[in-house]
């Protein structure tokens, strides 16, 4: 940074400043890729021994598709991550309402501590603190008797609304007013205004949100370590105690099919947004 | 004034009410949970403490065992483990607030069109898996892994270097993973920069490094924070990314309460450690707290 301070001419200096961020943002990026595309080279490797190159083979993804444990538990993550994503959408828009919607009180400070907090909580915390939760409420209430999905589900749906709550109030805060209050002022019942106009307008962030919480719960190693039973375990737990050991060619074709379905999934996203930005635009201008 | 308070609870209630219960349930009530068996001993049976109620013969009795917090004190392990969490998060925050500001800063100087598909690509590793992220960097960093065997191919060194299950590898993997998380905090808030001010300045005849330190940097100054705390506080308690590339020496308080809880069974003594961590970060996380609530709550 220090050199930009030396070159007199303020023009200069300016396009300087730029090129070095930008050169910063492309060392960042490659940072970020690199890694994650030799994953995906080498998962293509015939030889066992993951540092030599032994040729092209997609042998590890079929036997990848034989490994019942991996499928079993990909299938087990796959309905805990979108039944806790539902569930996150659902509470973590309320508290996004409240935030961006009700006047400041006391139950809405506490509020917005309480669902902020899973944002930076460490995961040993939050999962320690439910397992001793559940053991209890299996003490006093006689439910959850066993850990499991059930267990995991709702301490995905805890954590996962947290950015849910984030994503959809920065949304609502833009969204114009005056809709809802028209629709209220011709007599729709706020339950009405809520679903027939705000609903629609936020739409695209709830989907974000939803595809945020999903992703989360699918990804979560620690909380559903503390938090899962015998039978639900989860494909970040099958992955964690495989890849203790060491790397694994198996491993990296699965991290490659995961790689490509986010990125397949995001890119689209991204596409439809697109489009639908130009047709609005299209139609306010035309 | 009857009929009102007859009234079924309305929609305002509600919408407060249920994501109320279930935070008070799910989040708030189990660090009071945490904090009571902190305070129990170890036994073994399932679960693996003893009550600190008893309740025999009309009396009622209440055992607080401070013994798992003297524990803390006195084994130098874990005070060193906190010592050492405390420094690597700090470090490896340092680490991403020095890639990242450049890069938040880059981002929102580019055409906005160009600044939507930055964006995608700044989120996207965050949206796959964390896991095979740190996993990615254990081919590239062992002794004979990808970088060493290139370094030995160059000529550049003889002997592999040791990266692997070192310090170094555990701010590689944090910093890695967790630079979206900085990024992206700083560019929603460098983004809204006025550029008018920056404008004014440079007409003023401010030089740019100048105007940066002037303008820039302590406008920015809410999204260093957001993006410092997001990185910060998760590190202190990680888990993942010192087990996998930090091998046995790093100590990081994260690892030791899963240690203490799934290899030893030690209920108390992974609570004790996760109420000292809870207070060690409550300055960092009621900072994040009020920038992200004021941040959430509508501008008015």
């Amino acid at each position: 940074m220090k050199q930009r301070d030396s070159i007199p001419v303020k023009l200069r200096s300016r396009q300087r400043q730029t090129s070095f961020s930008s050169v910063m943002l492309w060392i960042g990026l490659a940072f970020l890729y690199v890694p994650m595309l030799i994953l995906v080279i080498y998962s293509f490797n015939a030889s066992k021994l993951v540092t030599v190159w032994g040729g092209f083979s997609a042998k590890w993804y079929a036997e990848l598709l034989h490994n019942q444990q991996i499928l079993d538990a990909v299938g087990t993550s796959l309905a805990i991550a979108f039944n806790s994503a539902c569930m996150s959408v659902i509470l973590g828009t309320m508290a996004a309402f409240v935030m961006a919607r009700f006047r400041h009180s006391w139950s809405k400070m506490t509020l917005s501590n309480m669902i902020t907090a899973p944002l930076v909580m460490p995961d040993v915390i939050i999962g320690l603190s439910l397992l001793l939760l559940f053991v209890h409420m299996a003490d006093f209430l006689g439910w959850p008797m066993e850990r499991g999905m059930t267990t995991v589900w709702i301490a995905h749906s805890t954590f996962s609304s947290a950015y849910v709550a984030v994503v959809v109030s920065s949304r609502l805060r833009e969204v114009d007013r005056s809709i809802e209050e028209a629709a209220l002022d011709l007599g729709a019942t706020p339950l009405q205004s809520f679903f027939l106009v705000t609903v629609p307008v936020i739409a695209p962030s709830l989907a974000a949100g939803w595809l945020l919480a999903f992703s989360l719960s699918l990804d979560d190693l620690v909380i559903a370590s503390f938090t899962s039973g015998p039978g639900s375990t989860t494909l970040p737990m099958v992955v964690f105690s495989s890849v203790r050991l060491g790397v694994s060619p198996q491993i990296n074709a699965l991290a490659t099919l995961i790689i490509l379905s986010v990125s397949l999934v995001a890119f689209a996203a991204w596409f439809l947004a697109r489009r639908s930005e130009r047709k609005q635009k299209m139609m306010m201008e035309g | 004034m009857n009929k009102l308070t007859l009234k079924r609870p309305n929609g305002r209630v509600l919408t407060v009410g249920i994501p109320y219960l279930w935070l008070l349930l799910f989040f708030a009530l189990p660090f009071l949970i945490v904090l009571k068996i902190s305070l129990s001993s170890m036994a073994i049976a399932i679960p693996p403490y003893e009550s600190i109620l008893n309740f025999t013969d009309d009396v009622l009795q209440i055992s607080l065992n401070l013994s798992n917090y003297l524990l803390l004190l006195e084994d130098s392990l874990y005070v060193q483990a906190y010592l050492h969490s405390l420094q690597i998060a700090f470090f490896s925050t340092l680490g991403c607030l020095l890639l990242g500001y450049p890069m938040a800063y880059a981002m929102a100087k580019a055409p906005p069109r160009k600044q939507t598909i930055l964006l995608l690509l700044i989120m996207l590793p965050s949206w796959t898996s964390f896991l095979i992220r740190v996993y990615a960097w254990m081919g590239l960093l062992s002794d004979t892994g990808l970088i060493n065997n290139f370094l030995l191919w160059l000529g550049v060194i003889d002997s592999p270097l040791r990266i692997m299950n070192t310090d170094i590898a555990v701010y590689i993997g944090i910093i890695y993973a967790y630079l979206p998380f900085m990024v992206l905090p700083l560019y929603a808030n460098l983004v809204k920069l006025d550029r008018s001010l920056l404008e004014a300045s440079a007409d003023l005849g401010s030089r740019s490094l100048h105007t940066f330190w002037t303008i820039t940097l302590p406008l920015s100054k809410g999204g260093i924070i957001a993006g410092s705390m997001l990185v910060f506080i998760p590190t202190v308690g990680e888990f993942v990314i010192p087990e996998l590339l930090g091998g046995p020496n790093s100590l990081m308080i994260g690892k030791i309460l899963w240690q203490e809880f799934f290899n030893n069974r030690d209920w108390p003594v992974a609570s004790a450690l996760a109420i000292v961590m809870l207070a060690l970060l409550i300055i960092p996380i009621s900072l994040f707290h009020r920038y992200q609530s004021r941040a959430m709550e509508a501008d008015r």
